[in-house]
């Protein structure tokens, strides 16, 4: 049975590992590649790299990232934050990664998640999305924002639902799920959105955003229907270990790699 | 020396450093030539069978593909690198393939999320050296939308489930070839290509 995976997400600015609460506050969390080569020791079923700040001159360095933990980590590795083009996913995956996630620039060029799936194949190209609630609104709507890596993010007039399908139609194999709401509470993931979304595409979706302890990661798994979970703060600041983590899930019957 | 095929397609880099981290040596190439002088030969994989075959019917590398496997020499394919072995795949129409293998690539079964992306576990149906120090149902990391038929079922070495049973693991002389990802499959993985190099090398000077 395919299991549930647990992916701990880093987010990288200027080559150090930092995570904020909802975007602000940045702390230092540490190297990188020490990150990666330790949460793969502990088990992680993948890692994924998130380049928040991806200006320009910054891309070199998150390229030196990438080659340096293919070089010593042996599981699937996902980079995302400011890929604008078919050239920029090109120089990601030859550094070493697998996969790599693109966001505003799918909504601002839908056609390069079809660019990319022709060149790399729909496996490689992960939809990340930002999504925020409607205020006030019954049944639940979420609205999708774009440049959340530089402040509060932009709103779109896109509806993260249809968002989703869309951006399945045009082939992307996998979408990350991200809650503005809830990243970085560590009060849980947003189960409504997850389900809402889980339900109608046919490729595996990842819960993030939210993570504060290992009840949120199995409400996820089983109410929200996501196939993989991604979080940050509770595996950084030592609160659980991904261990820790896979036993408790495991206990409770969800399919894990121990 | 291990030869890696490098048809412009797949990330080449993580099978280079799983095999650096065994102490081996790779090289690199299009060439057919070197395929035909290969002493050990891997086929990486990823996207779309029907793109690798034309790319490797470009390169012209097909006929010395073949000719190294026919000559019994050992060869690692790995994900589309296994599927083009087959006879032919259904991915995006009906290709032709290598058929090393008599076979036919078919779409995995509607009914849950495709591609089949994650650890799975491989069912070791006919014990083999490319198991050695593996335990059975062990994971193994799997992104795929299409899985290998095989007429001949005695070829089947390893079994994964996902809405149906599927051939994840081809065993036939010197050949092996994986479904999976074994450069990203963790030590599990890494034990997968020191078992592959282990009995590709026994009794030749290969290095």
């Amino acid at each position: 049975m395919l299991t549930k995976r647990i992916i701990p997400c880093l987010d990288v600015k200027g080559g150090r590992v930092v995570k904020g609460v909802r975007y602000r506050d940045l702390q230092d969390a540490g190297d990188p590649v020490e990150l990666a080569a330790f949460y793969n020791e502990q088990g992680a079923d993948e890692i994924v790299f998130y380049d928040i700040t991806a200006s320009s001159d910054e891309r070199g360095i998150m390229q030196e990232v990438v080659e340096r933990t293919a070089d010593q980590v042996f599981i699937p590795l996902t980079v995302g934050g400011g890929l604008r083009t078919v050239e920029d996913m090109r120089r990601m995956l030859e550094s070493g990664a697998d996969k790599v996630s693109i966001n505003t620039a799918a909504v601002q060029n839908p056609h390069l998640i079809t660019e990319g799936a022709e060149r790399f194949g729909s496996q490689c190209i992960i939809l990340g999305m930002d999504a925020k609630r409607v205020p006030d609104v019954s049944p639940p709507r979420w609205g999708v924002f774009t440049h959340t890596g530089t402040g509060g993010g932009r709103p779109t007039n896109l509806d993260a639902v249809e968002w989703a399908v869309r951006t399945v139609e045009l082939g992307a194999g996998e979408i990350v799920v991200n809650s503005i709401d809830a990243d970085g509470t560590q009060s849980g993931y947003d189960i409504e959105l997850l389900h809402a979304i889980s339900t109608v595409v046919t490729v595996p979706v990842v819960a993030s955003g939210g993570a504060g302890a290992p009840e949120d990661l199995y409400q996820a798994l089983v109410e929200g229907k996501a196939d993989a979970v991604l979080a940050a703060s509770i595996f950084h600041y030592g609160t659980y270990s991904i261990q820790e983590v896979k036993k408790y899930l495991a206990a409770k019957g969800i399919p894990i790699r121990i | 020396m291990i030869t890696i095929i490098d048809y412009g397609a797949g990330n080449l880099r993580s099978v280079v450093n799983a095999i650096a981290r065994l102490g081996y040596q790779t090289k690199i190439t299009s060439n057919a030539d070197d395929v035909l002088a290969a002493k050990v030969l891997i086929l990486p994989g990823v996207g779309a069978a029907g793109d690798t075959m034309a790319n490797l019917n470009r390169l012209q590398l097909t006929g010395p593909i073949n000719q190294y496997i026919s000559d019994g020499k050992p060869f690692l394919g790995i994900c589309v690198g296994l599927q083009v072995l087959f006879t032919g795949t259904e991915e995006g129409g009906w290709h032709d393939c290598l058929d090393i293998i008599p076979g036919k690539v078919r779409r995995l079964p509607d009914g849950q999320k495709i591609p089949h992306m994650g650890w799975n576990q491989v069912k070791q149906v006919t014990p083999h050296p490319i198991f050695e120090g593996i335990p059975d149902e062990t994971n193994f990391y799997f992104v795929h939308s299409y899985y290998v038929d095989p007429d001949d079922k005695a070829l089947v070495a390893g079994e994964t489930e996902y809405g149906i049973t599927f051939c994840s693991v081809i065993t036939h002389g010197n050949l092996v070839a994986t479904q999976f990802h074994p450069e990203r499959s963790g030590e599990a993985g890494l034990r997968i290509y020191n078992n592959f190099l282990k009995l590709a090398m026994a009794g030749k000077e290969v290095i």
